[in-house]
């Protein structure tokens, strides 16, 4: 009688009343599991911070992250024969004087101030440079692999050879600044990214794991993120900063410096998702999924963690600005990233003496640029939090 | 033919807290017998729920099974000449044996259908998780001489989704392939107990132990659940344990009813008899607690005096005695009674039936 059982034998005169060809009716079922998408979307459309927030972010990794080469004028490297020029100032002049609606820059003329015995640069009102857009430029590899040398705009060398466009001014050694902030957004933004996304996993894991197992491995868990939270930053960041050889090459001390930062930060995640998992573990879908033979694995995985996601990305999005502040304090101190790789924290370091701040003080521009990244990830933060809890109040 | 598939044998279970410690279970012993319902009554914390949960070795911490021995006799589903019997209780509660048997040999349907159900995925997502993990597909691999080779293969996800369908139509949600999509919260209550009971059902268990399916429903609905239940138990052959409070509901769906009062079962017999030839005293104070429609006197409700006694201190000789009506001094606080067969199929213990 046992094998006679069987479920694919479907009694045909079973008579269920609406019987409809087997196989997926989309549309209609898209609109019933979207509803609570929707209603996040609804209610982060309607919070303007939150979209400025998003836009801010979402400019910002496509010009820093993704295309810094289209989008700066210069190289990175690139060593133009004007020293800590000051930034050429916009005028919408034709060479001739007429006015015109395409913007140019001023000419930059070095003098000697005769009383400091400093070379200066002072503008000169006569020449006058036309910006040009998508004009042929220095050659670079769009990412990474596909060649051009199409800048979002510069000046046309062909027809002014002697042109200029340092929109920021320059530094030390006459590189372009606004490159180098684009440029240096990228390390600093991807390491945000990266550096979150191993702190997302890593804190996943380990709160997951010692809340649903509590006991002993709760314990051993929980000390260890104590352990890692009391420990001091600052001398940490140095101990392990210093452990990084100086031999390594620069990519390789990016990725160690990330290591550390999710080394440090990951505690905090893990005893969030921790105290989710508890709640969460209790409900009868657990014993559900265990009295159909689910493994701890795959209860943890596949049902407690998918419950904690609305929550875990509102901290994870309001834990990116810490990273990226942390890179710069660290980069800033010398602990972090060095020459020749280039981060925001890079460009801060190199203008971290007084010197700089009273002759130079528009390589300062880096700092507004932090700033804005830093807001943008907490308003859009604030706003997911609002939105993904769309049933809550306000 | 009764042939048993789970022997219960004077199992015990405690839970060491910090007060003391509660014995859920002692010294329970029962058959469930193959393709049979068995309902099991009793007051909440008499031990229903926890003995169902030994059975599939899931008992909470810190509670822990001390004595005695749950005896599965397994069958092959692809061999099923052949008997092999397996002593759950020494199995390890995270091994692969056990994750076998819950859900591919024994199911489970909970008293909760509201929360039973993962909420982010689909209903049919979580039907094909059980298959998955359960469900063989045999597939001819080739021949030698007359007789095919047979191989077993997992499920696919096609196919997967294809047998949540049908059970979903088995268990009557109408529409089923558009439900197959639907999320927890777009089903009803007893939409989602009808996929509770589908997921139970897809691995084509040999024992389904249903945890008061039907507390957290209206009326309706508890009937529609039942009369489903009781279909696919004809259709295919299963054994039920059936956990419940309700002795409306028993009455309907068990051949065989097992009193249980503080973790001991008192009676068992046929439901016919539980209802009309109660023995045990409990069993009648129980019966005699159920309002009768029409009776229109001004008698009060009976209802069984006294309280539950504390976990932690149970009373001597026979449990029920502090509140038993038909108490008898110096013997019944002092004497344990015997589980013992008093008519053909009739299991009493109390010592009114005992010569002592």
């Amino acid at each position: 009688m046992g094998n006679q059982r069987g479920i694919n034998q479907i009694d045909p005169s079973d008579n269920f009343d609406e019987i409809e060809p087997v196989g997926k009716v989309k549309g209609k079922e898209d609109q019933l599991s979207q509803a609570y998408w929707s209603l996040v979307w609804w209610k982060f459309k309607k919070n303007k911070l939150a979209i400025v927030g998003a836009l801010i972010i979402f400019l910002f990794y496509t010009v820093c992250g993704v295309f810094p080469e289209f989008f700066s004028p210069y190289l990175l490297n690139y060593q133009s024969d004007y020293l800590e020029a000051r930034p050429q100032p916009l005028t919408f002049k034709k060479p001739d004087g007429s006015f015109s609606l395409r913007p140019a820059v001023k000419g930059l003329d070095q003098e000697l101030d005769l009383i400091t015995r400093q070379r200066t640069w002072v503008v000169n009102e006569e020449r006058i440079y036309p910006i040009s857009f998508f004009v042929k430029g220095q050659p670079y590899k769009l990412l990474g692999f596909i060649p051009s040398n199409i800048h979002l705009f510069g000046i046309d060398t062909e027809k002014y050879p002697e042109g200029t466009a340092f929109l920021f001014g320059t530094d030390r050694v006459g590189r372009d600044l606004l490159s180098r902030i684009l440029y240096g957004g990228r390390l600093s933004l991807l390491l945000g990214l990266i550096g979150q996304a191993l702190t997302l996993i890593l804190g996943l894991v380990l709160g997951a794991i010692s809340g649903y197992y509590g006991g002993v491995v709760d314990i051993i868990v929980q000390r260890l993120t104590e352990f890692v939270g009391a420990f001091p930053d600052i001398p940490l960041f140095m101990a392990l900063a210093a452990a990084i050889p100086v031999k390594w090459s620069p990519i390789i001390v990016y990725f160690m410096l990330t290591l550390i930062l999710v080394f440090i930060r990951w505690g905090g995640l893990a005893r969030q998702v921790r105290g989710l998992i508890l709640s969460l573990r209790e409900r009868e879908y657990v014993l559900a999924a265990l009295s159909s033979g689910a493994n701890a694995r795959r209860i943890m995985f596949r049902h407690l963690i998918p419950g904690t996601i609305s929550h875990v990305i509102v901290i994870a999005t309001l834990m990116i600005p810490g990273m990226i502040l942390s890179e710069t304090a660290l980069s800033w101190l010398g602990l972090g990233l060095r020459p020749p790789l280039t981060s925001w924290g890079v460009l801060l370091q190199e203008v971290s003496s007084v010197r700089v701040i009273r002759f130079a003080p528009w390589q300062l521009i880096t700092v507004p640029f932090i700033i804005v990244v830093v807001l943008g990830f907490n308003m859009l933060g604030d706003g997911l939090r609002d939105a993904l809890d769309p049933y809550g109040g306000r | 033919m009764k042939q048993p598939l789970v022997e219960i044998k004077d199992l015990n279970v405690h839970f060491e807290v910090r007060d003391g410690t509660v014995k859920a279970i002692q010294g329970a012993s029962f058959d469930i017998i193959r393709g049979q319902t068995t309902g099991i009554i009793g007051e909440s914390g008499c031990g229903k729920s926890i003995t169902a949960k030994a059975i599939m070795q899931m008992i909470p911490r810190p509670g822990k099974i001390v004595k005695g021995e749950i005896l599965y006799h397994f069958r092959d589903k692809l061999n099923p000449s052949q008997e092999e019997i397996i002593n759950i209780t020494e199995l390890d509660p995270d091994g692969t044996r056990i994750r076998k048997i819950r859900g591919g040999e024994i199911g489970m349907i909970f008293q909760e259908p509201m929360s039973s159900l993962t909420p982010v995925y689909t209903a049919g997502y979580q039907i094909g998780e059980a298959l998955n993990l359960h469900r063989l597909v045999p597939q001819k691999v080739g021949d030698q001489m007359d007789t095919a080779i047979m191989e077993y293969r997992n499920v696919t996800k096609q196919e997967a989704r294809e047998i949540a369908i049908d059970m979903l139509q088995k268990v009557g949600l109408p529409k089923p392939h558009e439900r197959v999509d639907s999320y927890p919260h777009q089903l009803s209550g007893g939409q989602r107990q009808r996929v509770m009971i589908a997921i139970a059902l897809s691995c084509d268990p040999v024992m389904l132990i249903a945890d008061e399916p039907t507390t957290a429903l209206d009326v309706s609905i508890e009937a529609q659940i039942l009369d489903l239940m009781r279909d696919l138990q004809e259709r295919e052959d299963m054994a039920i344990m059936f956990i419940t409070h309700n002795l409306g509901v028993v009455a309907e769906m068990a051949e065989d009813i097992i009193v249980m009062y503080m973790g001991k079962q008192v009676e068992r017999a046929s439901s016919l008899k539980v209802f009309y030839e109660a023995k045990h005293p409990y069993t009648r104070a129980l019966l005699e607690s159920i309002p009768h429609v029409g009776k229109r006197d001004r008698a009060r409700l009976a209802s069984i005096k006294g309280m539950v006694p504390s976990p932690f201190e149970l009373p001597s000789g026979c449990v029920f005695h502090t509140r038993c009506p038909s108490f008898m001094p110096g013997k019944c606080d002092v004497i344990e009674p015997t589980w013992q067969e008093i008519e053909e199929d009739h299991w009493v213990s109390c010592l009114l039936y005992e010569e002592v």
